[in-house]
């Protein structure tokens, strides 16, 4: 089954809203991003703050300082790219306790092409203190999250997408920080953040069809990384690839490789969009097109656990 | 002028020396903008905001944002001489360690906003009067502007906004001190019209000279009497004010003074002192 992200951000936004503290507020995308719902159900605690992303995330910064819990939200590639010094300064620095929701992250956007295909913001998140970033995998998923954080204090960064995706963890439980087991195997382990996640799952099985066990483990926060799971596993399995919807700079794969470098040092291969810009089309054959395909993933698996 | 009015002036003068011997202390500082903001803190501080430096986050009490994080020196000056922590933390301004960063920080007993990136403290207070709203609370917020922070997009961003939202209850005033680091601000941005601008966003506007405090409290009482506009206060002021050769200039935006000129406008600032002091308070 296939589920939308966003709005199962929506619905949750009205669950939690009979909470007076909870305000939300968008930059003329409600209707996309599905904050629109929250908009219907409490219009006096909703900000449609035009096209003004600066702005947006300055007044929500204003708003937490007064008590309220903020979630503002965007398309990716706007609230983090251009308000990223007022979420710097307003946000991070003050510990404030904003939660920014993106939608629309990575290439999957689709046909409006490169402009609106934000690839680099997980690791533009993750370079700033206080902030912990987090990148749900499903519509289910995203329920738990959003319920999550918004009662724990400070500033987030959650990353949804456009596209609806395949719901896969349904009972799984959310705990920041922590990765999530969905497979167990010998030979390799796959590490996934985000959307990806039913792609690996589906190279997995391509795997055991050709005799080799991969682990698969979804990793829903960037910040702070899980780095027990990630040690483990590579003691485990001693081969690891990463998969995400974002440059190989500064992202999963980056951060994966931190973690082994500086605790166990191990043969590690990055799928991600390898530093270029995205282009238009339909949103999951530009994934295929960019690499972060089951078929990739299945293939760079097979030549490491055989060479 | 009145016995009052003449108690903020010395409020004021007293800012100024003490921001002017912080940045002399710190070796860095911006003593021009400092010194243009002086009275329009003394008024705040002494006469205007409801506040309780024994209580600094009391949640009825009115919410100030210096947008122009930069004038840091006489804030935390206004803040130490009202009460919120000691006037000894003063020597300690931008010192490794400090609660006294060279921009403030929430960290200050006081200090509702963190601030020095140009033009976010403007948007910041429209959340705090947004949030006002929602929950029917009567305090106002107050935010001082540079002009100069007037070229960023973020403040015309917020303009439009808290206009938008009939956010009466924010008293903005801008420090119309006529420069910017690197000169005059109608040579590297034009501003003017600068009212007519404001007036065209939605905003009741008053102008003041900024160096005269009772213009200053007249026009926060007009302001005051919420008529569904967001309220801005252009206070003319001089850049550098009440030291002679840091005034009109945008020389020292950014630079602290040596020990001569620290020598120089303390000694100027003692006689502006005595002058108020001698001044008939009846006349």
């Amino acid at each position: 089954m296939n589920e939308s992200q966003r709005q199962a951000y929506g619905e949750t936004l009205v669950k939690l809203g009979s909470d007076r503290r909870i305000v939300v507020l968008d930059a003329d995308l409600s209707s996309s991003t599905h904050t629109i719902m929250f908009q219907r159900a409490y219009p006096d605690r909703f900000f449609n703050m035009g096209i003004q992303e600066q702005n947006m995330v300055g007044v929500a910064a204003g708003l937490a300082m007064s008590g309220k819990i903020p979630f503002a939200s965007s398309f990716a590639v706007f609230v983090v790219g251009r308000a990223y010094d007022v979420i710097r300064q307003s946000i991070a620095y003050t510990n404030a306790n904003v939660k920014i929701v993106a939608t629309h992250g990575g290439i999957t956007v689709g046909e409006d092409g490169a402009t609106h295909q934000m690839l680099e913001d997980l690791g533009i998140m993750c370079g700033l203190p206080n902030f912990r970033v987090i990148a749900p995998a499903d519509a289910q998923e995203t329920r738990r999250v959003i319920e999550n954080i918004a009662y724990v204090d400070g500033p987030f960064y959650v990353r949804l997408s456009r596209e609806k995706v395949p719901t896969i963890l349904v009972d799984e439980v959310f705990d920041i920080g922590k990765g999530i087991v969905i497979r167990e195997g010998d030979d390799i382990t796959l590490i996934s953040t985000g959307i990806v996640l039913s792609r690996v799952i589906e190279a997995a099985e391509t795997l055991a069809k050709n005799g080799i066990s991969a682990s698969v483990i979804h990793m829903p926060t960037l910040k702070p990384i899980d780095k027990d799971i990630i040690v483990k596993y590579a003691i485990r399995t001693g081969r690891i690839i990463t998969v995400e919807e974002h440059t190989v700079f500064n992202g999963l794969g980056s951060r994966v490789a931190e973690v082994l470098s500086e605790n166990h040092p191990t043969r590690l291969s990055r799928i991600g969009i390898n530093d270029v810009f995205g282009e238009s089309g339909p949103g999951w054959e530009l994934l295929e097109k960019y690499g972060i395909s089951a078929k990739n993933i299945s293939e760079k698996a097979i030549s490491m656990v055989r060479s | 002028m009145n016995i009052e009015i003449r108690d903020l002036m010395l409020r004021a003068n007293e800012i100024r020396r003490l921001a002017i011997d912080m940045i002399y202390n710190a070796q860095s500082g911006h003593p021009g903008g400092s010194l243009s903001s002086a009275d329009i803190l003394s008024a705040l501080y002494f006469k205007v905001l409801r506040v309780d430096p024994k209580n600094p986050l009391w949640e009825e009490r009115d919410r100030f944002v210096l947008s122009k994080g930069h004038a840091s020196a006489a804030y935390y000056a206004a803040l130490a001489l009202r009460g919120f922590f000691p006037l000894e933390d003063l020597k300690t301004f931008r010192k490794i360690g400090s609660m006294l960063q060279g921009h403030p920080t929430i960290h200050v007993p006081g200090v509702d906003m963190t601030t020095g990136s140009l033009g976010q403290g403007f948007s910041n207070s429209l959340g705090m009067a947004l949030s006002a709203k929602i929950d029917k609370k009567d305090y106002l917020v107050y935010v001082l502007l540079g002009d100069g922070e007037c070229n960023e997009g973020i403040v015309w961003e917020a303009a439009l906004s808290a206009a938008h939202n009939n956010l009466d209850n924010i008293i903005a005033i801008l420090d119309r001190n006529m420069y910017q680091l690197d000169g005059a601000t109608e040579k590297i941005l034009s501003l003017e019209p600068l009212q007519d601008k404001f007036r065209a966003f939605g905003w009741n506007v008053f102008n003041v000279d900024g160096h005269n405090i009772e213009e200053i409290l007249n026009a926060i009482d007009m302001a005051k009497r919420r008529n569904g506009k967001p309220n801005m206060i252009i206070a003319r002021t001089i850049k550098g004010k009440g030291v002679s050769f840091m005034e009109n200039t945008h020389e020292f935006h950014g630079k602290a003074p040596n020990k001569e000129q620290y020598e120089r406008a303390i000694k100027e600032l003692d006689e502006i002192e005595h002058k108020i002091k001698g001044a008939d308070p009846n006349e």
